[in-house]
Order: C-alpha cells, then sequence, then structure tokens
C-alpha cells in the first residue's frame, strides 16, 4: 500500500461513470488512499482497452487496470499483455470465472432475464416456454440482431438451453424464435429501454442487469425475472496490464474491488459482483440493492468456451435470417 | 450553358494565335491547367470509391491469415447468403420501380402547378425533407404507427380490420417495402422534377399544333424526352434501397436475410469473429449487382437516345 501512494495515481479506461457505480467508486477509492485516478476514454470499448495497452506501453498514462468483456480478456491474455494478480478473496472467485494463473477474473455481469412491464402484462411469464403463450402476443422482443448484438446472442444460447440445447447446441434456440415468431408473439424490433416504454415491446429479453439499470427508471412497472429454464450468465473481467505504469496503484484498486465495500458498490449500481454469494452467506450484503435484482438461480456458474462461441455464433449467422 | 461556352472562346482563340516558339509547352501547361480543375474530385474519387473498392476487392479473395482463397465468395453465394442477395435485389426492385413511377406522377403534377404557388414550394421543399429522413427514427416513426401495436393498426382493428391478420406485417419484406417507400417517392420527385422541366411547352405546342392528341404527345415526344432521365432516376432509387441498412436492421433485427445487414454481421458486430472476409465478398456481389444494373442502365439508354434522333 505504501507502494500504491507512493505512485499517487491509477490510470483506468473506459469506465463511465454511471455504468455499475463507478463513478462513485472511483471517488471512494481516492477518497480512502489518497490515489488519484485518471479514467481515459469513458465511453470506449473493450476493444479500445486492449488497443492502449498496446498503444501506449511505456508512457505513464497507458492504463493500469482494465475492466474488459470477457472474449476480449481471453484475448488480450493470449496476446500476453495482462499481468497475473490473485485477490485476497481468489477463492471467492468460481473457477469458471477466471483465468488459472490470475491473468483476469470475473468482476461483475448478470443473467439473461425476462423483463416485463405489469401494468400491460397481467400474467407475469416465468419461463422461455411461458413466452410462447397467447397471452403474449406481440409483446416479446429481444435487444436487436443477434448476429451482431451480445446481448440477443445471449438471448439466443439462453433460449437454447431453456430447449434442449447446450454450450455446444445453440440450434433449438434459434428455432425456439422461430416458433415464437410463428405464433406470433415474437416482435422482431431492436427492444430498447425506449421500446419496453413505449409500449411497442411490453417483453424484453435482456440482462437482468440492464435491465434494472436502463429500463427500470422508465418503466414504473417493470418486473425483471429470470427464466427458469435457461439460465445463462455473463460476466465482466478484470486484469492488470503487463506493462502498467503503476502496478502496485493497479494491484490496491483490485483488491479494493474485491473487498466487501467494493462489490456491494457494484450491487449498488444494478451490477451483480461475482462474489455475491459470499455476500450472502456472510450476511454482508446491500440488502436493498439487492433486491433491485432478481434472484439468481442457485445453479453453479457455467459458461461456454471461446470455442463454443465462436460455432454458435457460424449457426446463428446462417440460421437466423428465415426466424 | 451557351453564354459560358461562348464567353471562353475568344479567350481561347487569342491563346492559340500568340506567336512565340513554345506553343506545345503553352498548350500542355494549358491543358494541365485545364485538368486543375477536376484534380479534387479525382482524388476525391479515388480516396472515396476506388480504395475501398480495391481493398473490398482484394479481401474478398483473401483467407484470415491473408493467403488467396475461394472459400469467403462460396460462402457469400451459398445458403442464407444468396437468399439475401436474392431478397436485397426483390426489395430494391419493387422500392425502385413502384416509388419511381408513383414520383414521377407527383413530379408532373407538382409541375403543372402554377410556377411560384404555395402548394408547388410545399411539395418541394417537404419532398427535400422526407427524402432525407431515415434510418432508425423513420424505423422507430412506422413501428410506432404500423406496428404490431401501433397507433394505425389500433385505429384499424377498431374499424374491424386488423391488418396483421390479413397477411401484413411491417417486420415481413414487404412492411420493410412500404417503409423505404416514405423516403423512396419524394426522393424520385426531386430528382426527376428537373427533368420534367426540361420540357419546353413550345414542343407541346408544336405537337398540338400538328393535331397530336395528348397520348400521341406522350407517345412519341415527351416520353422519349423522359426516358433516359426516369431510367436514371429508377436507377438511383435502386441503389438507395439496395444500400439501406439501419432501417431494416432496426426493424428486423436480421430475421429477414438482406445482404447490407448480413455485411453488418461480419464487419461490426460483436458475436461473429474473424470472417471480416466473407463480408467483403458480399460487398464485392453489391458492387457486382450494381454493375449490371448500371449496364442495363446504360443498354436501355442508348436506345431510348436513339428514339430521340
Amino acid at each position: 500500500m505504501t507502494a500504491a501512494k507512493k505512485e499517487g495515481q491509477l490510470n483506468v479506461i473506459t469506465l463511465p461513470a454511471n455504468w455499475a457505480n463507478y463513478g462513485t467508486i472511483m471517488k471512494d477509492f481516492t477518497a480512502k488512499y489518497g490515489i488519484k485516478i485518471n479514467d481515459a476514454n469513458p465511453d470506449g470499448t473493450s476493444q479500445d482497452e486492449i488497443n492502449a495497452v498496446n498503444q501506449l506501453k511505456g508512457q505513464s498514462r497507458a492504463p493500469d487496470v482494465l475492466d474488459i468483456g470477457n472474449s476480449f480478456a481471453v484475448k488480450a491474455d493470449a496476446q500476453g499483455i495482462l499481468a497475473p494478480y490473485r485477490v485476497a478473496s481468489w477463492s471467492d472467485i468460481p473457477a469458471s470465472a477466471k483465468a488459472s494463473d490470475g491473468t483476469y477474473y470475473a468482476d461483475y455481469g448478470g443473467y439473461v432475464a425476462i423483463g416485463y412491464n405489469s401494468a400491460k402484462v397481467t400474467t407475469p411469464p416465468t419461463s422461455f416456454a411461458d413466452l410462447l403463450k397467447p397471452a403474449y402476443k406481440n409483446e416479446v422482443a429481444i435487444n436487436g440482431n443477434p448476429t451482431q448484438a451480445g446481448a440477443a446472442f445471449a438471448a439466443v444460447y439462453a433460449a437454447a438451453l431453456a430447449n434442449g440445447g447446450s454450450f455446444s447446441n445453440i440450434a433449438p434456440g434459434v428455432a425456439y424464435f422461430k416458433k415464437l415468431h410463428q405464433v406470433g408473439n415474437f416482435v422482431p424490433v431492436t427492444g430498447s429501454a425506449a421500446t419496453m416504454e413505449s409500449g411497442q415491446t411490453p417483453i424484453l429479453i435482456w440482462w437482468d442487469y440492464l435491465l434494472a439499470s436502463e429500463a427500470g427508471p422508465g418503466v414504473p412497472g417493470l418486473k425483471i425475472v429470470i427464466p427458469s429454464d435457461g439460465h445463462y450468465a455473463a460476466y465482466y473481467d478484470q486484469a492488470i496490464s503487463k506493462t502498467a505504469p503503476d502496478p502496485a496503484a493497479a494491484r490496491l484498486w483490485e483488491e479494493y474491488l474485491y473487498t466487501t465495500t467494493g462489490q456491494n458498490l457494484w450491487l449498488e449500481g444494478k451490477a451483480r459482483p461475482i462474489e455475491l454469494p459470499t455476500l450472502l452467506s456472510s450476511s454482508t450484503v446491500n440488502e436493498t440493492a439487492y433486491k433491485a435484482l432478481p434472484a439468481a438461480p442457485s445453479t453453479t456458474l457455467t459458461f461456454p468456451t471461446q470455442a463454443q462461441q465462436a460455432a454458435a455464433a457460424v449457426i446463428v449467422s446462417a440460421q437466423w435470417p428465415g426466424v | 450553358m451557351d453564354e459560358l461556352v461562348s464567353a471562353g472562346a475568344p479567350e481561347f482563340l487569342a491563346d492559340s494565335g500568340a506567336p512565340g516558339g513554345p506553343g506545345a509547352a503553352v498548350a500542355t501547361a494549358r491543358g494541365l491547367r485545364r485538368m486543375a480543375g477536376v484534380v479534387p474530385f479525382g482524388v476525391y474519387m479515388a480516396l472515396g470509391l476506388g480504395a475501398p473498392l480495391v481493398a473490398v476487392a482484394i479481401g474478398a479473395f483473401q483467407s484470415p491469415n491473408g493467403g488467396f482463397t475461394l472459400g469467403n465468395v462460396r460462402i457469400a453465394t451459398h445458403g442464407e447468403y444468396l437468399h439475401g442477395f436474392a431478397q436485397s435485389i426483390e426489395l430494391s426492385v419493387v422500392a425502385a420501380v413502384v416509388p419511381g413511377i408513383l414520383g414521377l406522377l407527383i413530379a408532373y403534377s407538382i409541375w403543372t402547378a402554377k410556377r411560384g404557388s404555395i402548394l408547388r414550394q410545399v411539395a418541394i421543399t417537404a419532398s427535400g425533407v422526407f427524402a432525407n429522413f431515415g434510418g432508425v427514427p423513420l424505423a422507430f416513426l412506422f413501428i410506432a404507427t404500423l406496428g404490431s401495436s401501433g397507433l394505425a393498426t389500433r385505429w384499424l382493428t377498431d374499424l374491424g380490420f386488423n391488418p396483421y391478420q390479413h397477411g401484413f406485417s411491417l417486420y415481413s419484406l414487404s412492411g420493410v417495402v412500404v417503409v423505404y417507400m416514405y423516403f423512396q417517392i419524394p426522393l424520385m420527385v426531386l430528382v426527376i422534377l428537373p427533368a420534367l422541366e426540361g420540357l419546353r411547352p413550345a414542343w407541346r405546342e408544336a405537337a398540338a399544333n400538328m393535331g397530336a392528341r395528348t397520348w400521341q404527345y406522350w407517345r412519341h415526344v415527351g416520353g422519349p424526352v423522359l426516358m433516359p432521365s426516369f431510367l436514371g432516376c429508377v436507377l438511383l432509387l435502386f441503389g438507395s434501397s439496395l444500400s439501406a441498412y439501419a432501417t431494416a436492421q432496426a426493424m428486423t433485427s436480421g430475421t429477414i436475410a438482406l445482404t447490407p445487414i448480413q455485411i453488418g454481421t461480419f464487419l461490426n458486430g460483436n458475436v461473429v469473429a474473424g470472417q471480416q472476409n466473407v463480408g467483403k465478398a458480399l460487398g464485392l456481389g453489391m458492387v457486382i449487382i450494381i454493375a449490371i444494373a448500371m449496364g442495363i442502365y446504360v443498354v436501355l439508354q442508348r436506345r431510348s437516345a436513339r428514339w430521340l434522333q
């Protein structure tokens, strides 16, 4: 910690202040340790982060820590630009959500969930099977084209799991949406908080934390439920750059994020922290924030591998037109 | 135009009449100077059209590690991608010919309105606005009115006619055609109007003096004169709907196969990775479609130019 204070600053990248509560988190970290945080390119993408690490190597303004989409973390790890580090609570992160050598590890994320406006949808749906019922005619949407948008792709994956598919077999998910379209329930517009608000798509299948944070404010009757028949989760990852100009501050930042305080702050930002089960079992969770998100299934977290996802993407891009 | 040419002529004559030996050098320099005017356009075309075209054409035959392959083209010409080309062409032909004819009729009625009349001004200005309204906002506008729970749909349902129970869906190919009409018709009005204004009243009067009826005038004078412009405008509409992307994407999320959306899948999505070159092969396919359409246009235009002689 002394070394970190001596460095006196921390370079983070692509952290919007209103995303996952990062504004508060950064302020609290600075107040606690007196370390200044420089947030570069707050609205950038995961690819921007990797580019910055590679291009700013050796400069004092190069990023120290990354908050990065999982497939990009895998890519960055393969390029050898991440430094291994294990936070104190390493064992609380499920093995499927971290690189065993500590180059990257899940931070927060969520489940594919069904969000619905209870003012318009009077019979609450609880599963993908429910959504096929005639009561939901012209009501169900996903967040875009699954051959392009990650969230929509995840919705198809979850539907596959609900219909006899698996991580290596996404075709039943495409077939499910075809059926949903045939019965007239699927509205193939790009669903968003706005289409929920305007009533065009009273039901939206999306990430639970995005439903809560994006659609929640505009849709007073919003209810979020994780479908009982298909659980699909995805998490973002934390990583320290191998060429970090402030490595001690970077490690201190990671430790801070994986304390009860850091984890609860994410939760307050409607993101589901990876160590939530530990918070729950030790009763250190912020109850109000926890209740804003739907209860997670008790099954253990599993994720498709990169190879499985790539194979699934090929299937979806070949089969989705014509749904 | 005539005035410009005649104003330029004396200067040109004086120039070439200038005494002295290095006349050839002067001529070359003058030639270069005359060419200088098109340099910006040439550079623009080379950078904006030529370079990307070459990049797409090369990329279409490259494997991810840089070697030569026909694999991309094979993927792009089979299955859903071939179907995508077919539907894109079908969509573009309908969304070019129908608005082409409707736009011509509207432009004609605007043209016959008294010059300077308010209706005429409003119609032209409105066309300019509507022709440039597209993308996601346009999709939203239609979803809110003609979508499955849109305002107009609800009114029609209250009147006892729910279009969704009679085979119509805004989220189908025919729905996309309806939406494209929204900007295609005013675009046609804008581009065909100058051609209509090229029809001289004197021709009409001359035809009438010789005893031609209205239909004879259009068959033998007005129609042939307008034909090349009309074809050119329809080709423009064809290109405009072939390349339209955001509207269809927001309305259908890729549930109907259309080539521009499929290209988007390979180039800017975050799901499919490492197959950018299939997208380029699809792009090359679109270039070829436009090239064929332009070839047909040239042939038709030659034929109609013959009528003019």
